[in-house]
């Protein structure tokens, strides 16, 4: 298929979903198929085949209101309907319907900071189009920026661009993308790669996810443009084995993609070819690591090893091997589409664009949000993302997983990006943020994040293999209220030496949580280890002089 | 990670296991990847699904097929979470302890389930009905805490709601358990 044929096929779809007199969308994303999307889907084709009316049933990606799911979408009025049971079918599919109260589905305002403070650039496909067909992908502008790269574009152009377009990786580091690039592309090889990092390890982040199931083809269309960009024609998706559903997605894709020509030997009737193969995580957090990852895709244990050289010198096989995260190869394809300047008018100075962030713990409206850098943790915590429920306080919140740290509620105001976060010694990480309220302990939320770093550690170097368990035991007798001042002491001092030396990401940043919540809640390690009281009434203090832990567990 | 070694990991000649169905289909997959070295753990992972457990037999096999060193096999399956050398039951319950879950007390339903069952996460029942295990983060957060009994997602789950799911489930079917082949279990 050549670019003609690739906008004829464009133009039969929206001609299609035109004649339809409606279209309705339902979210077929893990959280709302959790919530019972599938009956509701059942119910509305079955309302919609016994009305006679000329509507189109289809499904779509996560629009990020998960907290309120089955969500349902009618086109062209516009109106999204949450908290969607069976009953209501009938009415959604004909409004006129006169319907019982329960039959009477929740409108979700259009005003609703929720939807309106957002800006959708990887996220805009969310609630429109259909993950499973191509076709509907292609009618909204689908495979139209792979398409100019390889009739306008030198893979220099299309480096400048995204050079110009200031996107950094979406993984955590934030490393500019373009930089990466640049690398493979000067190295002289006869084989390059393009790996994604499908491998959502960070415990709280689930945008990712998102993604590979609700946009499979923005990825691929993103794999491949880097592909040319670089002068790579093999690309991998790693993808974690927990996600079954992105990865039956992502296959129906490549196999769509592959029949459309779209992929293969000669993609878009060019001389470049490029194609993608799936490869499935078996639940190992390191395997996020790059180098760990490249272990795991070469089918040995994952186990990450010293750079340099760098993947971009030496990666798959020894060959040059470029590693994009799932949402930084998903914003290329808009980046080539709307122009670089456009994407870099969003953002902030140094972190330009939009992030999407992954909304859960104790917060009302779980979710996923996709907000431009620069915007505050308030507007995103209590604006859009509703507050905390039960009228609680907010302690703090996490950000970048394992590897990340908390923040507390004095720097609710500073604007979020890659710089700012570091500097209050957390890190932006993936972009899962888990709200924490009063009711939990900053003791025990680091003792979790420690004990997931010590079974995570792949164990190749003794900081992180010797130095996880030994600050878990720490921190568990913190707890227990067994510990004592001293050992607070060796707890720091243990933290640094393990962040100095450690091999790769996973050891180095096993200590933030720890440094972080030590930063700002020393006084409730000190209620432990000195009052022998959990603040908050969370900790097992095994000796009972706490009457407050034991009334509040109550 | 405990390494033990494999009883039947250490004889000289291990038998090949029985040609059946599922042998075909492991072969099949084997075949698919074209005896790769590196297609390792996606052959596990069709084992894994096919015998519901890496058993010491198709390790071996694999290890043979593919021409690896069994260290090398039994490296990568003990190394990843996802494969396991016990045979699961013949439900399997899996609680999120992710991040999102573990702040809105995911522990109460681990805990709840081991009163009731009697087992441990990583355990089965003796009487191979149920298996429990913890998962990292299933990704579905937004609905934490959320719980997985037979592949089916519960959100917002509570230890009432969730024994009641898993006796539903023990009530609908009693499937035998999962053996391999040669009737030996790890």
């Amino acid at each position: 298929m050549n670019v003609e044929e690739l906008q004829a096929v464009a133009l039969a779809e929206r001609l299609a979903c035109a004649a339809a007199r409606r279209r309705i969308l339902i979210c077929d994303d893990s959280g709302c198929r959790a919530t019972g999307s599938g009956a509701v889907r059942d119910a509305i084709v079955d309302a919609a085949k016994s009305s006679g009316h000329d509507v189109l049933v289809e499904g779509t990606s996560c629009c990020g209101f998960c907290a309120r799911g089955p969500i349902v979408i009618t086109r062209p009025d516009n109106v999204t309907f949450a908290e969607v049971t069976p009953e209501q079918a009938a009415t959604i599919v004909d409004p006129a319907t006169a319907a019982s109260e329960q039959a009477t589905p929740t409108v979700v305002p259009t005003n609703l900071p929720f939807f309106s403070r957002q800006t959708r650039i990887v996220m805009a496909n969310a609630g429109v189009t259909d993950p499973l067909r191509i076709e509907s992908y292609i009618a909204n502008h689908g495979y139209e920026a792979l398409g100019r790269v390889l009739q306008e574009m030198t893979p220099e152009a299309v480096i400048t661009a995204v050079a110009r377009s200031g996107l950094r990786g979406r993984g955590g580091a934030g490393f500019p993308t373009s930089v990466k690039w640049g690398l493979v592309a000067r190295t002289n090889a006869d084989q390059k790669y393009v790996v994604c990092n499908g491998d959502e390890g960070d415990p709280g982040a689930f945008m990712n996810r998102a993604v590979m199931e609700g946009d499979p083809h923005q990825v691929l269309e993103g794999m491949a443009i880097a592909g040319y960009a670089v002068g790579a024609n093999q690309g991998y998706i790693y993808v974690r084995g927990e996600y079954p559903i992105a990865v039956e997605r992502l296959r129906r894709a490549i196999h769509q993609a592959e029949r459309y020509g779209i992929l293969g030997t000669r993609v878009l009737d060019t001389a470049f070819q490029f194609r993608i193969d799936i490869r499935i995580g078996a639940g190992a957090f390191v395997c996020g690591e790059e180098t760990a990852l490249l272990a795991s895709i070469e089918g040995g244990r994952g186990l990450p090893r010293p750079r340099p050289p760098f993947p971009g010198q030496s990666g798959l096989w020894g060959r040059p091997t470029l590693i994009n995260n799932v949402e930084t190869l998903a914003t290329i394809p808009v980046i080539v589409r709307e122009g670089p300047d456009w994407y870099a008018a969003h953002g902030t100075e140094k972190s330009k664009g939009t992030k999407v962030f992954a909304l859960a713990g104790k917060i009302n409206y779980t979710g996923l949000v996709e907000v431009p850098f620069g915007i505050t943790l308030r507007d995103v915590i209590f604006d859009i993302g509703g507050g905390i429920p039960g009228g609680r306080a907010f302690k703090a919140v996490q950000t970048g997983g394992p590897s990340g740290g908390c923040i507390p509620a004095e720097f609710l105001d500073m604007p979020l990006d890659y710089e700012s976060l570091a500097q209050v010694g957390s890190i932006l990480g993936s972009g899962g943020m888990i709200v924490i309220d009063e009711t939990s302990c900053m003791v025990d939320v680091a003792r979790y994040y420690m004990d997931f770093c010590m079974s995570e550690s792949c164990g190749k170097c003794v900081p992180c293999r010797a130095g996880t368990v030994q600050a878990y035991r720490i921190l568990d007798r913190i707890c227990h209220g067994k510990s004592s001042p001293d050992e607070l002491a060796r707890l720091e001092e243990l933290c640094t030496y393990m962040q100095q030396a450690s091999l790769c990401g996973l050891g180095q940043n096993a200590p933030n949580p720890i440094m972080s919540t030590l930063k700002y809640f020393r006084d409730e390690y000190l209620a432990h280890i000195v009052d022998h009281v959990c603040p908050a009434g969370v900790c097992p203090m095994s000796s009972d002089i706490s009457p407050f832990a034991t009334e509040a567990r109550s | 990670m405990a390494v033990s070694r494999e009883p039947s990991a250490r004889g000289a000649a291990p038998a090949k296991p029985p040609s059946d169905k599922r042998q075909r289909m492991v072969d099949g997959a084997l075949k698919k990847n074209q005896y790769h070295q590196d297609a390792l753990i996606e052959v596990l992972h069709t084992v894994q699904s096919i015998y519901g457990f890496l058993t010491p037999e198709t390790l071996w096999y694999v290890a043979q097929q593919l021409k690896l060193p069994p260290s090398k096999v039994y490296g990568v399956a003990t190394f990843y979470n996802f494969f396991t050398l016990k045979p699961p039951g013949a439900h399997t319950v899996v609680v999120c302890h992710g991040t999102a879950c573990y702040i809105r007390d995911s522990g109460a339903l681990t805990a709840a389930l081991q009163r009731k069952f009697g087992i441990l996460p990583g355990e089965t029942t003796p009487d191979g009905q149920i298996s429990l295990s913890i998962a990292r983060c299933l990704g579905s957060c937004s609905l934490a805490p959320t719980a997985i009994i037979d592949g089916a997602v519960y959100g917002r789950a509570t230890p009432e709601g969730l024994i009641a799911g898993v006796e539903a489930a023990l009530a609908a079917t009693s499937p035998t358990p999962v053996r391999s082949e040669s009737g030996g279990l790890l």
